[in-house]
């Protein structure tokens, strides 16, 4: 094994967290800071001949290689997991920039009280109504620690959208029902196709409250506080599964490198997969004390650290804490160890597919273009007759329109699915088709976690990660309570048919829901319920840090990356301010 | 290496489309010549790229408009079986394998989509001679398997593909449906045009960017 000397910090992952914080300690500090991402390089402009749905889309060009390394999934602890083969439910990005590259950049803030749910809840509603096997857990931080940060995350991508609750004060056309913000949104909507506008329109006169979708497929031209500058949206409509092509869309690579190319500080290594993190054991107070990873050769690297990053995407967070033996694993049966816990998705589908008379041009939208209402969101509505706890939101987003992908959605009267008679129908609904979405929030439960799978491994033969996982009560509750407020509003619409999402039933791996996975490595004011402490700093090691959504006790409905990065701006303000002058646990 | 095998179509039965030899040379031919082009097969027998081109059953040439024939579905098909995804290489492919899982785990059967195919066709041989009813009969009594979704999605595909990739040739998929293919802006249009059937005219990625795009089943 080659050693290399030690560098100040090491990041592990180079994807949103990974490399903002990469541009906060390089450029606030003199650190020597060194990014491994497994994947490969890329860098803002690579994208102008990647708009074919086929190779992305279809092929996943740009996601995580499931050949080399999947996950394994079983639907409760009695049965034995089987690897997911291909992708589906959700989409693992890789290459620098991961994930961030190739989002739809919708990007709405939580709602406060998601923040403080146990208590909340209990509060409100008495400990009796919460689900029985619910790991529902406080996050240790509230919307008001966080709200200067997410301001910061608006301003680094340029947001574009409509504020409804500027320091209290409600504003008509924004989301009257968010948290209050201090400031409006750096640049205004983006404009409306016809699809979202119809919604709007009938969310309206059904006496919701509709609102663009915050988006960060950035409306117009927009320079950033560090000085670097994106062109407006052109509404070509390729955003999810690619990156964009004239960088319209915020992404790692056109926000964060050119910043981060600047400092001589700051390296980036591609691929350099990390297999493990090495660490001085002990049972309360632990050190890490670098990282050994497989360089892009196939050699064995050593790379000692003061400091410690995991910026890898939220199920290899988990992961590698794992593999790595860095805590205590999670054990349903007796509630004991932390890691692994509260692994949430996000109760997301297409909650009625509305078929309509006119065309509606769907090839002209982009990922974040669209409407959507939090009128059914969170505790923002009555419960007390309901089956349920909490809520999502429903949306109207002109995104996706390619037609591989979206050819043959046919009306329920039509029963055929090959030949003429589908061929007709299907050329006739192609361009008369819309969706609206439902974003829900999945609580979490004991019985849905993460550990090591027995069997399947990866291309160097470490185990995969094996999630348990499946729907409860409460998900499939409020999923019927959306279809039926989906089909309302299609129907308001004018559509002269509507299907109804099929309703959830197991945890299907094969449906795309979203690549909003949470927890294993969850934050909380106590270390025997957490892995990291509001700070998202390791309890045990605390030269250790855990970024990103496997932070998060538990799903909150809404799209997690403004608030993945408002906690990653937190932590780079904590281990600048004051860790880096003492070096200890900041909780 | 395997003796060349070739896909000889007549001009008659694609009429004045463009059809991408193996290097991507462009022919185009005319329903009036009387000339017919042969294409050079990655994959598959000449007995099975003419089961391939008939089983267009499940996207057909009608008063619709032009079909999988017409936009070269087959010809995409035989590449993307000899590239990467044929050979399975966006896959997970360690054992052990749990042939009867349920669906919600997606397909974990061992078997590559090479495989599929090439035990697929086995049943379809001389499709090409039956009349079409025949044809249809005959689809009806596999189209549960696997092999028959794996033709549908991949003839959806050669339907609607980039035409690099072999299929939709001169964009006849993107023009039955009215997709313009990789626009690059519409900035000025999007807000607009409610209600109403707005349909630029389609261009290929390498129209509209002017580079030589390698597609993935050129890879590797």
């Amino acid at each position: 094994m080659k050693t290399l000397s030690s560098v100040d910090v090491v990041i592990i992952g180079g994807g949103w967290t990974g490399l903002l914080m990469a541009k906060e300690l390089g450029s606030r500090t003199a650190l020597s800071v060194a990014v491994l991402e497994r994947g490969g390089p890329r860098k803002a402009g690579d994208y102008g001949d990647d708009m074919d749905e086929l190779d992305y889309t279809i092929r996943f060009r740009m996601m995580q290689d499931v050949s080399q390394e999947t996950v394994t999934l079983r639907h409760d602890s009695s049965q034995r997991a089987l690897p997911l083969r291909q992708h589906g439910s959700f989409l693992p990005g890789s290459g620098v920039g991961g994930a961030g590259e190739h989002w739809s950049a919708v990007c709405p803030r939580y709602l406060p009280d998601c923040f403080e749910l146990l208590s909340r809840s209990i509060e409100k509603y008495g400990s009796k109504r919460l689900p029985e096997d619910h790991a529902i857990q406080d996050w240790g931080v509230t919307y008001d620690d966080l709200e200067p940060f997410y301001a910061r995350a608006d301003l680094l991508l340029g947001i574009s959208g409509k504020a409804g609750n500027i320091r209290g004060k409600q504003i008509e056309g924004g989301n009257i029902f968010e948290g209050w913000r201090s400031a409006e949104y750096p640049t205004p909507p983006t404009k409306i196709p016809y699809f979202s506008s119809m919604f709007a329109e009938a969310a309206k006169s059904l006496g919701y409250h509709p609102y663009p979708v915050p988006a960060a497929t950035t409306s117009r031209a927009y320079t950033n506080p560090d000085g670097v500058s994106r062109p407006g949206c052109t509404y070509c409509g390729y955003c999810e599964t690619f990156g964009c092509m004239i960088g319209a869309k915020s992404q790692p690579t056109n926000t964060l490198l050119p910043v981060i190319e600047k400092r001589k500080n700051v390296s980036i290594c591609t691929g350099a997969w990390v297999r493990r993190i090495v660490h001085d054991a002990s049972e309360s107070q632990g050190r890490a004390r670098g990282v050994v990873y497989i360089d892009a050769s196939g050699q064995e690297v050593f790379q000692p650290a003061e400091l410690i990053v995991l910026a890898s995407w939220t199920l290899n967070n988990t992961r590698l804490l794992l593999l790595s033996g860095v805590g205590k694993a999670y054990d349903p049966a007796t509630g004991k160890g932390s890691l692994g816990r509260n692994l949430t998705h996000q109760v997301a589908f297409s909650a009625a597919t509305a078929f309509f008379e006119r065309p509606l041009n769907r090839f002209m939208g982009s990922g974040a273009s669209g409407i959507m209402l939090s009128d059914l969101d969170g505790d923002l509505f009555d419960h007390s007759e309901l089956a349920f706890l909490r809520g999502g939101t429903l949306a109207a987003r002109s995104a996706r329109s390619l037609p591989i992908s979206e050819y043959g959605v046919v009306p329920k009267s039509v029963k055929a699915t090959w030949g003429s008679e589908w061929k007709k129908a299907a050329l006739h609904y192609y361009d008369r088709t819309g969706r609206i979405g439902f974003s829900g929030e999945h609580l979490a439960y004991k019985g849905n976690y993460m550990d090591l799978d027995p069997v399947y491994k990866d291309h160097f033969g470490d185990s995969l990660l094996r999630l348990t996982l499946d729907w409860q009560e409460n998900e499939r509750k409020m999923a019927e309570y959306a279809i039926a407020k989906a089909m309302e509003l299609a129907r308001e619409m004018g559509a002269k048919e509507v299907t109804p999402f099929s309703g959830l039933r197991s945890y299907d791996a094969t449906r795309y829901q979203s690549s909003h996975l949470q927890g294993g490595a969850i934050m909380g004011s106590s270390p025997e319920r957490s892995v990291v402490n509001p700070y998202l700093q390791h309890w045990q090691f605390s030269n250790l840090f855990v970024l990103g959504a496997s932070s998060f006790p538990q799903n909150a409905s809404a799209n997690p990356t403004p608030t993945i990065l408002a906690l990653t701006y937190r932590t780079a303000d904590a281990i600048v301010d004051r860790y880096l002058k003492n070096p200890a646990a900041l909780a | 290496m395997r003796r060349r095998e070739f896909l000889t179509l007549s001009a008659a039965s694609i009429g004045g489309v463009l059809v991408y030899s193996l290097d991507r040379e462009v022919f185009r031919l005319s329903a009036q010549t009387s000339k017919s082009v042969r294409i050079p097969l990655r994959f598959f027998t000449q007995s099975e790229a003419l089961s391939v081109a008939a089983a267009s059953r499940i996207f057909p040439s009608d008063e619709a408009g032009p079909g999988a024939r017409e936009a070269g579905a087959a010809v995409y098909i035989d590449r993307q079986l000899a590239g990467p995804w044929g050979r399975d290489r966006y896959r997970y492919t360690h054992g052990p394998f749990e042939e009867n899982a349920p669906a919600e785990f997606g397909h974990q059967g061992k078997a590559t989509p090479q495989q599929i195919y090439r035990q697929g066709l086995k049943a379809l041989k001389g499709f090409d001679r039956l009349k079409a009813a025949e044809q249809d009969d005959a689809l009806k009594q596999i189209e549960t398997t696997l092999f028959f979704l794996l033709l549908r999605q991949n003839t959806i595909e050669g339907m609607f593909c980039d035409p690099m990739h072999g299929g939709n040739i001169d964009m006849v998929g993107w023009q039955l449906i009215g997709f313009p293919g990789p626009r690059m802006s519409n900035y000025d249009d999007v807000d607009k045009h409610f209600g109403e059937a707005f349909r630029p005219k389609p261009a290929s990625l390498r129209q509209v960017t002017r580079r030589k795009v390698s597609p993935s089943e050129d890879l590797e």
